[in-house]
């Protein structure tokens, strides 16, 4: 006997007249952990909320929304302040067998029919019939209790905090014990006033909290209901809400410094890392010795921030000030004990900094390049010292372009001094020790060596812009090696497949196509993304290590970089992919020329005669798609004796005139008007699809007709290619 | 840039030498025994056998010592102040983990006289790794006002081999404890004792060291050592599955284990002498590692805790 089971909410099933009356309780629950990394706290108390609810959900008792969750370092809370306190009830509907099995022909019930109601645990006189599609059934309807919330939390909670994912997890008692971001050390658990048990490894779920762990006075607090959680640990400084450490954390810093007359250096990516490094934030101001003004602020302050994470100080003038704010994780610091030992720490880091300054210093940045050769940029594109001797080339050759197109403040050699010492400061003992300023001490180095301000600043700026909101180098000698340093990564790591796919990009091949869209754009850079990569892709063919570059590979380049140009375009333009896409399939060698072209288009989209035009390329491509093989129907030329109809003989006319005037104003950089003009053939175009029939039965004369649409395809889609425009009409 | 300002002589804090003393004793209380340093250069107290061939298997096992630590690139001649090619560690192993394993080691703390309520003190998220011996933990570094004092790490892998049950390790730099408790701005100011400095014990020592691996260390001989402990101890592993059941406990694996430590210690020679390119410089890491992993697996096998097959196949 087959059965179909199937299980469902009755429709408008919210308040049964029999069920015992659903109220809501407070659930709250503490995941107390010894300390959980800064950076993922917030990522996994959010996780924690969207596990619970979605639990939660699936039984009635409560939804995403109604779940608060937070974290501080030694623990991840889940608050739901009106969780429904049982389930809905709910009726089930069991199909049982045939109508004509379970009873005999005078109704009374068979063995199938006692035996499925025995099976539900209803009365066999209890038992209905239903019609379906495949007959009369017989149905068992029963009214289901909704069980009471603390059953379902026991169950589900455990479930959400194990299933959390974390960047990488441990175990700590044995290996097939439990898996948590660090090591859990208790767990709380309280619907109202009464602990919801359940266990994780070892660790039973209970009333006991921890405070501090050096402010509180108590070992363990009882926490009495779920609803005074937070103001039961404030009274053991613990602030568990990270809206209440970054407000106390923002109102010490603004105090500390508005005393001093000083400014905060903001930092809101430090500040966040701090609201989950501390349980209760205290923002405190220490000293440093002046003399150590003397080096670079850079250098300062990513000593200050990276290692120590304190924040830098500014006087009123802006120039960076002999203090810093520690954020300490106690509440007091009497007799200033506490600020002396992060003075201290920071005076061997800044005496740590300042001796590598000195050592550096010893020899010239230029002094630096042989020692390039042991610097392995990629095993089979050869050592730095070998991309120095091609980025030395390809940056002159980028200074020379502009030279070329009328910029005369592109100076050569500026730009080939800037990539010989670019790379020098890899093998300084400064970047080996402080690796986030790579660029800013080789800029720093070869100003105090005494280079020209122009050189510094392209050595300074090299790796910027590092993403779309960063700026881009001060001077023309840092676009022309930023830029040269980036096509260099391309073509070489794309000429020995290293091409990025998914998230795999190590060499972050990527940003830098984004970086040279980016810098060629905001300067309005004239530039040939083709000549260029082909004479990086020739400098790594007659360079060490003597790389082929194969024309496919060049292709490869030019298509990611155009790739990153079409997302700037919209992402940061504002154009739309139509737009930007016909001007791509018309050729966009020189992205700020492409620029212009999209913005003519963009402008002259809708214009009249515009969409109609469209329309009709689109009609021409598709008619010429159709004809077959080009080579089958395409004449030299267009043949006037064979055009028979006068709405042909005009269309050429109007085709021959609109394209001189339109290479005119295109030749001019004037591609709204050339736009313009070529949209005032459309009274011509309609007229020849009206008048004319293409596919004409006289072969000579069909293609003579496909000849004249396809040199009009041709002529007109130089700037842009109009039949990728989408109009209203248009199927695509 | 002027030099740090001279402070009045101060008599403050343990001696060097008295927080050796007061650490080994807390941790004797704490049912530890106390090794002595491995005699074979090493980079971490980590590579002492007493860490990394007593994690592995399942035997608890509590053992503290003090390991001098080399790290030929960090050598700085003895100018700089915080800068050490030897520095002192003292190396804490504890299996199984205890549940209060961080209270235990904070109240370490206040064994050598940190007041705990009248400082910063936290762990901030530093998991620690040796690529050269396959092994890894998760843990954090412990700050103490600002300066980083000890890394505390659940070991959970060693040799390349999950550690079932794992080990805590605990790592005290030395140096840095004893000038945060003495308040001198250069190691080298310490007082080892009552009456000497860390510098006249040492100083001679950073000055001829930073001088062989910067400048002397010849790094074709040094290389040339390398492949000749890689070749015996690689031998030497060979040997341990012909063996009958019945030679096995006398195999030498710890001394195997020395080999693979001569081969660490010659790899940082050759990169303080700048020696190694980046991408040799993973391939070296890997043949030490290579070693590593395979002591690792026949420390095990010979205890019976590891099918010797195991061992072969992981090669």
């Amino acid at each position: 006997m087959r059965q179909k089971t199937k299980e469902r909410a009755a429709p408008g099933q919210t308040a049964p007249a029999a069920t015992l009356s659903r109220g809501t309780g407070h659930y709250l629950l503490e995941v107390g952990c010894e300390e959980i990394p800064a950076r993922m706290l917030a990522r996994a108390a959010e996780e924690l909320r969207v596990l619970l609810g979605k639990y939660l959900a699936t039984y009635s008792l409560a939804d995403a929304g109604g779940i608060q969750a937070y974290g501080a370092p030694r623990r991840l809370v889940a608050s739901i302040p009106a969780l429904a306190s049982r389930q809905p009830d709910s009726r089930t509907e069991t199909l049982g067998p045939p109508r004509a099995v379970a009873f005999d022909n005078v109704g009374a019930p068979t063995r199938a029919a006692e035996s499925f109601a025995a099976k539900q645990g209803v009365r066999v006189g209890d038992l209905e019939i239903t019609s379906t599609p495949r007959g009369e059934y017989v149905v068992a309807r029963r009214l289901v209790h909704g069980r009471p919330a603390r059953e379902i939390l026991a169950e589900i909670v455990p479930r959400a905090i194990l299933e959390l994912s974390f960047p990488r997890s441990m175990y700590w008692t044995r290996g097939n014990g439990a898996r948590f971001v660090r090591p859990i050390r208790w767990i709380v658990s309280l619907l109202d006033d009464k602990v919801v048990p359940f266990a994780i490894g070892d660790i039973q779920a209970g009333r006991f909290s921890h405070g501090h762990r050096f402010l509180s006075q108590q070992e363990k607090i009882p926490i009495a209901r779920a609803a005074d959680y937070l103001a039961q640990l404030r009274a053991h400084f613990v602030l568990a809400d990270p809206e209440e450490r970054r407000d106390k954390i923002r109102k010490e810093l603004a105090r500390l410094v508005a005393q001093r007359r000083l400014r905060l250096r903001p930092d809101p990516d430090l500040l966040e890392e701090i609201v989950y490094l501390n349980e209760y934030p205290t923002a405190l101001l220490g000293n440093f010795d002046e003399g150590y003004l003397e080096l670079p602020e850079e250098i300062l302050v990513t000593v200050m921030r990276g290692h120590q994470k304190y924040f830098a100080v500014e006087d009123r003038s802006g120039r960076l000030a002999p203090h810093f704010v520690a954020i300490i994780n106690m509440k007091t610091d009497p007799g200033g004990t506490i600020r002396s030992g992060h003075e201290r720490v920071l005076r061997a880091r800044f005496a740590d900094a300042q001796f590598f300054w000195d050592t550096d210093q010893k020899c010239r940045l230029a002094d630096y390049l042989t020692r390039l050769t042991g610097v392995t940029y990629e095993s089979r594109l050869g050592s730095y010292f070998d991309k120095v001797e091609r980025l030395r080339r390809l940056a002159r050759g980028i200074a020379e372009q502009w030279f070329n197109s009328g910029i005369p403040e592109a100076d050569l050699p500026t730009a080939d001094r800037a990539a010989e010492l670019a790379k020098c400061d890899l093998v300084t003992e400064m970047v080996r020790e402080l690796p986030e300023l790579q660029g800013i001490v080789g800029g720093l180095y070869a100003a105090e060596q005494g280079e020209p301000v122009s050189v510094s600043w392209a050595i300074y700026d090299q790796y910027h812009p590092e993403g779309l909101d960063d700026s881009i180098p001060r001077n023309l000698a840092g676009c022309a090696l930023a830029i040269a340093d980036r096509l260099d990564s391309l073509v070489g790591c794309f000429s020995v497949g290293l091409v990025p796919s998914g998230s795999s990009d190590a060499f972050g091949l990527r940003r830098a196509a984004l970086g040279i869209v980016k810098i060629l754009l905001e300067r309005r850079l004239t530039f040939s993304l083709s000549a260029t990569i082909a004479a990086s892709a020739g400098l790594f063919q007659s360079l060490k290590p003597q790389i082929e570059v194969s024309p496919e590979a060049e292709n490869q380049v030019r298509q990611f970089v155009q790739e990153r140009a079409r997302y700037i375009f919209h992402e940061r333009f504002g154009y739309g992919y139509d737009e930007i896409d016909a001007v791509l399939a018309a050729g966009a060698d020189d992205l700020v020329d492409a620029e212009q072209r999209i913005a003519a288009v963009r402008a002259v989209r809708r214009t009249k005669n515009f969409e109609p035009l469209a329309v009709a390329f689109k009609r021409i491509r598709n008619i010429l798609e159709k004809a077959g093989p080009t080579e089958e129907w395409r004449l030299e030329a267009v043949s006037r004796e064979l055009l028979g109809e006068a709405a042909e003989r005009d269309l050429l006319a109007a085709a021959e005139r609109v394209s001189k005037e339109a290479s005119r104003l295109k030749r001019a950089g004037r591609y709204r008007e050339a736009l313009e003009a070529i949209a005032g053939l459309r009274p011509e175009v309609d007229r020849f699809f009206d008048d004319v029939l293409v596919m004409s039965e006289d072969l000579s004369v069909r293609k003579n007709r496909l000849t004249l649409l396809a040199q009009l395809l041709r002529e007109f889609s130089t700037i842009a290619d109009f039949s990728e425009i989408q109009t209203e009409n248009s199927a695509r | 840039m002027k030099k740090n300002v001279k402070r009045p002589p101060k008599r403050k804090g343990l001696t060097f030498q008295q927080l050796i003393f007061d650490l080994q004793k807390y941790w004797s209380d704490q049912g530890c025994i106390l090794q002595q340093p491995y005699d074979v250069e090493v980079g971490a107290g980590t590579m002492h056998p007493e860490t990394f061939l007593r994690v592995l298997g399942q035997e608890p096992y509590q053992v503290a010592y003090v390991q001098p630590s080399r790290r030929p690139t960090d050598g700085r001649y003895g100018e700089n102040p915080n800068r050490l090619y030897k520095h002192t560690q003292l190396q804490v192993i504890l299996k199984p983990i205890p549940d209060a394993v961080q209270d235990i080691y904070l109240r370490s703390l206040a064994a050598i006289g940190i007041d705990l309520r009248r400082h910063d003190i936290r762990f901030e998220e530093d998991n620690w790794e040796a690529p050269t011996l396959g092994a890894w933990g998760i843990g954090w570094q412990v700050l103490l006002d600002g300066l980083e004092i000890t890394q505390f790490t659940y070991f959970q892998q060693c040799g390349g081999l999950d550690l079932d049950p794992p080990s805590v390790e605990l790592t005290y730099g030395l140096e840095r404890i004893a000038s945060f408790l003495q308040e001198v701005p250069s190691i080298f100011e310490l007082r080892w004792s009552d009456k000497v400095s860390y510098g006249q014990v040492r100083l001679m020592e950073e000055q001829q060291f930073s001088a062989y691996s910067f400048e002397a260390a010849d790094a074709a001989t040094a290389r040339k050592i390398f492949e000749m402990y890689e070749r015996e101890a690689m031998d030497l592993l060979d040997q341990f599955p012909e063996l009958e059941e019945s030679e096995r406990e006398r195999f030498p694996v710890l001394a195997a284990y020395d080999l693979a430590l001569k081969c660490s210690h010659l790899f940082n020679v050759l990169d303080s002498r700048r020696a190694i390119s980046t991408t040799e410089r993973a391939a070296m890491i890997g043949r030490v590692r290579a070693i590593a992993c395979r002591v690792a697996e026949t420390y095990l096998a010979q205890r019976g805790q590891l099918p010797v097959a195991a061992g072969q196949e992981r090669r």
